[in-house]
Parts: C-alpha cells; sequence; structure tokens
C-alpha cells in the first residue's frame, strides 16, 4: 500500500468512526478531480457529502480559519494544504490563531485541529519545494508528525485525528506513491502491507529503521530514505549508520536518539529543509546542552544549502543532499 | 465626508422593543459605558496592567445585537471586545479579574483585555489580529449547520478588518455555504488613526459586502433600536431551517474614546472636526435615554434606578477583579495544550 492510500484510508476510517470528523481542503471532493493535489481525498467524494468533504475556494486563511472554528464548536477537522509553502497565506491562523487559543483562554477551549501538508523538492521551483517544519516546531502549541512509511502515515494520522489539540503532518511529496495524473518523477516507492484493523502511532516514539554501531542518523521524509541508501554503500566499507527516523517532531523523542548516541557516540541530523534554523539545528542543540556526556565528535547536519530551491533539475540536485552528500559527511566524521 | 451620510437623530424611526427588552438594552448598554468608564479610571491611575482598547461610544451594537442572541449562540471579537464580552452575558467579576490577569479571570489570565472569552457564553478568545475573527466564524457557522441547527455566529470586527483580504475570504465562504452567520462590521470611521476616505474608494462598506450575494445594509450604529431591528433580520435569516444564509450590518458608529489606552484622538482634529462633533452629540445612550422617557417607557426615575444599580455591580466587579488571587509565575506554562479533565 502507497503513503496516499495509508492516508485516504486513515481518513475514509475516522470519518466513519465519528461522524464529528470531516475534510476542508481546495480540490478535494471533485469528482473527475484529482483528490487533493496528491491524490490522498481521491474517490472519498463517493462516500461522503459535500458537508463532509468540504471543498474551498482557493483562499488559505479563510479555510484554516474555517477549520479552527469549526474545530471550536464540536467538528474535529482535517485540513489540506495542496503545497506547504501555501501555508504562509495563512500565516495568521496558523501562528496567532490555532496554536494560542487554548492557551489564551487559559485551557477552556480546545481544538482537534488536523492540517496536513506536502512537503519537498520535486522539480517545480522555488514556491513548491519548502519544508516548512521548523515553522511549525518553533511555535508552541502545535503537535507535529513527519511520517515516513505508509503503516506511519495511516497510524500518525489517526491519532492525530483522535488528539484534542492541533496537530501539524507533513508529508512528503516523492514519498505519496500517487498514480495516474499525479504520478511524480523522480518518485520512491515506499509501499509496504498496512493492516486493514484499527490502530494509532503514538506521538513521541522514534524508530531506528537500521541499526548500526557508528553514527545515530535523525532523519525524516525523502532524506530517511537517502540515509538508509547511503548507510547500505557505507556498510561495504565497514560503516554502520543508526538511522532513526523520529516519526513526530513535536514531541520529539530524545530518549530513543540518546540510547542510540549511548552505542555510537556521534550524531548526524538530515534534512531536506535548508539548513539555518531548521529542525536538526534544534536536535543538535538540545543534544549538546543536556546530553554533550554523549558526543564523542561534533555533531554534524546535513541539509539543504541556504538557498531558495531552483526550478533546474540538475541545480535542485544538487542543492539537496543526496545519500553520496550523507555518506561523505559520515566519512568525514569518522575520520575526524 | 464625502460618501457617507451621517445618521441624523430625528431619523431614527426604528420599531421599539417591547418594554422589558426595550429597558434591557439601555442596561446592557448602560453595564458597558460604566464598565469601561471606570477602566479607563483605573488604568489611567496605574490600577490595571497591560493595555485597554475600549468600546465607549459603539455600546448599541454590541447590546442591539446581542439583544437576539442565545447564551449558546457564538459570537467573535476583536482587539475591542470589552463590550461584546459583557453584551453576550460573560459576569463582570470574570472580565474584571481577567483585565487583572487573575486566576479568576475568564481566561485564568492568559487572555487579558484583548483576548476574552468564556466557553460558557459562546465565545473564544477575541482575536486580537485584525480580521482574525470572521474566518473562525466560518467554522463555527458550519458547525451550527452540521450539529446545532438554529444556533447562529454573529462575528464582531471593525471597518479596518474590510480590507484585509481574512475578511473577503470568510465572507465569500459564508456566502457559497449559505452559513448562518451575521457580520457586524462597526465602521467607527477610523483604523487606528486612519480616516475610512483614505483607504476606500467605495463607501457605503455594505455596497461592497453586498457583492459577495448577502444582504447588507448600513444602519445607524448608535440607534440601540435600529440595530435591534436590522440584526433581527438578520439573526432570523441565519437560524431559519431553510439556510436563509449569511447577512451584513454594517453599524455607523463612533470612538467616544481613544483607540487604545494614552490615545488622545488628535488625528481628529484636523480633518474631521465637523465630523467628530457630530458623532459626539449622539452618545447612543442618551439618544436611548430620550426615546425610552418621550415614547414612555420609562420614567427618567427608572432610568437613573438602573444606572446606580449598575454602577455599584461595576464597582463592586473591579474591586473583586483587583483583589483576586494572582497566578503563579508558572501557570505562564500551563495551557499549551489541552488537559484532561477540562
Amino acid at each position: 500500500m502507497t503513503i496516499a492510500k495509508a492516508l485516504r484510508l486513515a481518513i475514509a476510517e475516522e470519518m466513519r468512526r465519528d461522524p464529528t470528523v470531516i475534510c476542508i481542503g481546495e480540490d478535494i471532493a471533485i469528482p473527475g478531480g484529482w483528490g487533493g493535489a496528491f491524490t490522498v481525498t481521491w474517490g472519498l467524494e463517493r462516500e461522503f457529502d459535500s458537508q463532509r468533504l468540504r471543498n474551498t475556494p482557493i483562499s488559505e486563511a479563510g479555510l484554516i480559519g474555517a477549520a479552527i472554528g469549526a474545530a471550536l464548536t464540536g467538528l474535529r477537522p482535517i485540513a489540506d494544504f495542496q503545497y506547504s509553502d501555501f501555508l504562509f497565506c495563512a500565516a495568521d491562523q496558523l501562528i496567532n490563531q490555532a496554536p494560542k487559543i487554548c492557551f489564551m483562554s487559559g485551557g477552556r477551549w480546545k481544538l482537534p485541529l488536523v492540517v496536513r501538508a506536502p512537503v519537498g523538492a520535486s522539480t517545480r521551483g522555488a514556491q513548491h519545494a519548502q519544508c516548512p517544519e521548523a515553522w511549525i516546531m518553533h511555535t508552541p502549541g502545535w503537535k507535529l508528525a513527519v511520517p515516513s512509511s505508509p503503516y506511519d502515515a495511516k497510524g500518525l494520522l489517526k491519532a492525530a485525528v483522535r488528539d484534542d489539540n492541533p496537530v501539524f503532518i507533513f508529508e512528503h511529496k516523492l514519498l505519496y506513491g500517487s498514480s495516474g495524473a499525479r504520478k511524480e518523477d523522480n518518485a520512491v516507492q515506499v509501499d509496504e502491507p498496512v493492516p486493514d484493523e484499527d490502530f494509532v502511532v503514538p506521538f513521541g516514539v522514534a524508530a531506528i529503521r537500521r541499526p548500526g554501531r557508528d553514527i545515530s542518523v535523525v532523519a525524516t521524509h525523502l532524506m530517511l530514505y537517502r540515509s538508509l541508501q547511503a548507510a547500505y554503500e557505507l556498510a561495504k566499507e565497514g560503516i554502520e549508520l543508526e538511522v532513526i527516523d523520529p516519526r513526530t517532531l513535536v514531541p520529539f523523542d530524545y530518549e530513543t536518539v540518546c540510547e542510540s548516541l549511548g552505542r555510537t557516540g556521534r550524531l548526524m541530523t538530515v534534512e531536506e529543509d535548508s539548513r539555518r534554523g531548521g529542525w536538526g539545528a534544534e536536535v543538535l542543540a538540545e543534544i549538546a546542552e543536556k546530553y554533550a556526556d554523549l558526543l564523542k565528535a561534533p555533531p554534524v547536519r546535513v541539509a539543504t544549502y541556504d538557498a531558495p530551491i531552483a526550478a533546474s533539475p540538475v541545480m535542485e540536485r544538487f542543492a539537496v543532499p543526496d545519500a553520496a552528500r550523507i555518506a561523505q559527511a559520515a566519512r568525514k566524521m569518522l575520520a575526524t | 465626508m464625502r460618501v457617507l451620510e451621517l445618521p441624523q437623530t430625528e431619523q431614527s424611526r426604528a420599531p421599539l422593543p417591547a418594554p422589558e427588552k426595550a429597558l434591557e438594552l439601555y442596561r446592557t448598554m448602560r453595564r458597558i459605558r460604566e464598565f469601561e468608564d471606570r477602566v479607563y479610571d483605573w488604568f489611567q491611575a496605574g490600577r490595571i496592567p497591560g493595555t485597554v482598547h475600549q468600546y465607549q461610544g459603539q455600546e448599541a451594537v454590541a447590546a442591539g445585537v446581542c439583544g437576539h442572541l442565545a447564551r449558546e449562540d457564538y459570537l467573535t471579537s476583536t482587539h475591542r471586545p470589552h463590550g461584546h464580552a459583557i453584551a453576550k452575558g460573560i459576569p463582570l467579576t470574570e472580565i474584571a479579574a481577567e483585565l487583572f490577569g487573575s486566576p479568576a479571570g475568564c481566561c485564568r489570565g492568559h487572555g487579558g483585555s484583548m483576548h476574552m472569552g468564556s466557553p460558557e457564553y459562546g465565545m473564544p478568545p477575541a482575536s486580537a489580529i485584525v480580521a482574525g475573527g470572521v474566518s473562525i466564524a466560518v467554522g463555527m457557522g458550519i458547525s451550527c449547520q452540521m450539529l446545532w441547527p438554529g444556533r447562529v455566529v454573529a462575528s464582531f470586527f471593525g471597518d479596518g478588518a474590510f480590507n484585509n483580504g481574512a475578511f473577503h475570504e470568510g465572507a465569500n465562504m459564508c456566502a457559497i455555504w449559505e452559513l448562518p452567520v451575521v457580520l457586524v462590521c462597526e465602521n467607527n470611521f477610523f483604523g487606528a488613526s486612519t480616516h475610512i476616505t483614505l483607504v476606500n474608494k467605495v463607501l457605503p462598506l455594505s455596497e461592497r459586502a453586498r457583492s459577495y450575494g448577502m444582504p447588507a445594509e448600513t444602519i445607524d450604529g448608535n440607534d440601540v433600536f435600529a440595530v435591534f431591528e436590522a440584526a433581527g433580520r438578520a439573526v432570523a435569516r441565519a437560524r431559519a431551517r431553510a439556510r436563509e444564509g449569511p447577512s451584513f450590518l454594517e453599524c455607523l458608529t463612533y470612538r467616544r474614546c481613544g483607540h487604545s489606552r494614552r490615545d488622545q484622538n488628535k488625528y481628529r482634529k484636523f480633518d474631521y472636526q465637523e465630523e467628530e462633533a457630530h458623532w459626539l452629540s449622539r452618545d447612543p445612550l442618551e439618544l436611548a435615554r430620550k426615546r425610552l422617557m418621550r415614547e414612555g417607557l420609562a420614567a427618567q426615575s427608572e432610568l437613573e434606578t438602573i444606572d446606580r444599580a449598575v454602577a455599584s455591580e461595576v464597582q463592586e466587579a473591579l474591586d473583586y477583579g483587583e483583589q483576586a488571587p494572582r497566578p503563579q509565575g508558572e501557570e505562564a506554562l500551563r495551557h499549551v495544550f489541552w488537559e484532561e479533565g477540562e
């Protein structure tokens, strides 16, 4: 099963389980349409009416505001962004409103809101490429999930829908496994069997995707798979990366990372966001501040360079970390 | 004033509601005025922390609209929310305690002057971002339509919000989905210090709102009976089973106070003196008093009895707020996330 299908299944199951769950977004419920930008809600309009699967104008501020208002008054909305870049059109709703309403009310209003958004460079140029995890991670009041596998996509989305707080879910364009007209060039196949039964993936529990003794590599989304690829190559040289998928950035499972560091003594983060102020910087700072005794070597960040993403596939490939760059950083780390 | 015809006192022909309701509207306005005047005094004397954006002069709008709302109806408000909170029924003691940052406040001291609200009265913390409440009202309207038929949402905002994109996105969504929302624009002629004629090519604003496909009208927002009458029609449309949908009310009104804490309204003394004098001569409380007495709904002594009762109620509320316990500093870290059992 693909991630797109796993997300679709999670949405359908949650909507069947709880009549207060609704979806709201652009192009999400059009017969003959795409089912959102990357097919996640494709076909759901055959089962759910236009109240519960609510197609909106191109009004990001309006649709997130609407989702907030609905969440305050008894519904459990899942709001859909076509591209993460567009979330800045709703910056007031995402930064000033959603994560502060429970707080400003002294804990008297709850806000069971889910916002989903696709991240990642995909040869579309600078305004359809960003990975804004750090913007949301920086803002108190959000929980933040970053599923990289179909199983996690289903389980984390279900957990998000049942959470009484605002939850952001970033998904990666090249990992969806979208098909037909929405098929992505350079997509990575991450299909896996996903159980039909109801399950959730709890927040704040990282998964070790590959055990290794030399470097603890924390990576998300596409960078997780490129790190695994680098680990495969490096194994031939006798270098063993331990690859950790945090699954959620807020809350962040420092315990698993520290356990891993107890074995490796070396920390590397790999992210597709630009390097300055990305989530990797936060993880490194936290480990350096609190657990420096676990580190045998200075920690390392691998990230996209500090420039917007160019449209040229050649330039995009240069800017975004690939397995070779990750492997090179690992070799350099072990050489010092 | 080029484009807007200013309402004249003698034009007021709005029907009067039943005597009991008419006096209730007057009492609500008096509670707001008295509260705001005392808060002003206490704030200037340094007894209240933070900032305040006050509502003196606009009382007829909150009172007239909320006169139609039940406790379970919803309301979104702005950086100037005291009047809306009072008119919606949140106890004065809780509003006062909130001004002092007390855990006894309606937001436990986490909200303050600009974020008044209470789940018991259908009012989430007011949004101090101009137009921030409008799209939230859209979502509340969706909930009413799907879960709570018969409930309505009143979304209050100023003339300044009308030129913010969030208003237009929200207004359009209200219209396309026929949501039970009443969009209440309090046009007090100034966005902070900028006059409406400097930032609008088309006035009245209702003309632009109508283009979204909803009934829109401009009314005398200092005549509480005119507001009550127009809001009655808008709320009835919103409550109707047949999904008659949203309405837009532009209530022309005026601040009798500054924009915020120590503002002296100096910008009104330049090009807008006549307009200011016109509005200051039309105090909504005085207009209501005169009409109630002229038409025999209340004797002067009855109104004075209300005034005295309200004055002591407000005094007690502010005393309560000032003496209410203050939080521990560590409370600053609570309620970032929802706590079960709330």
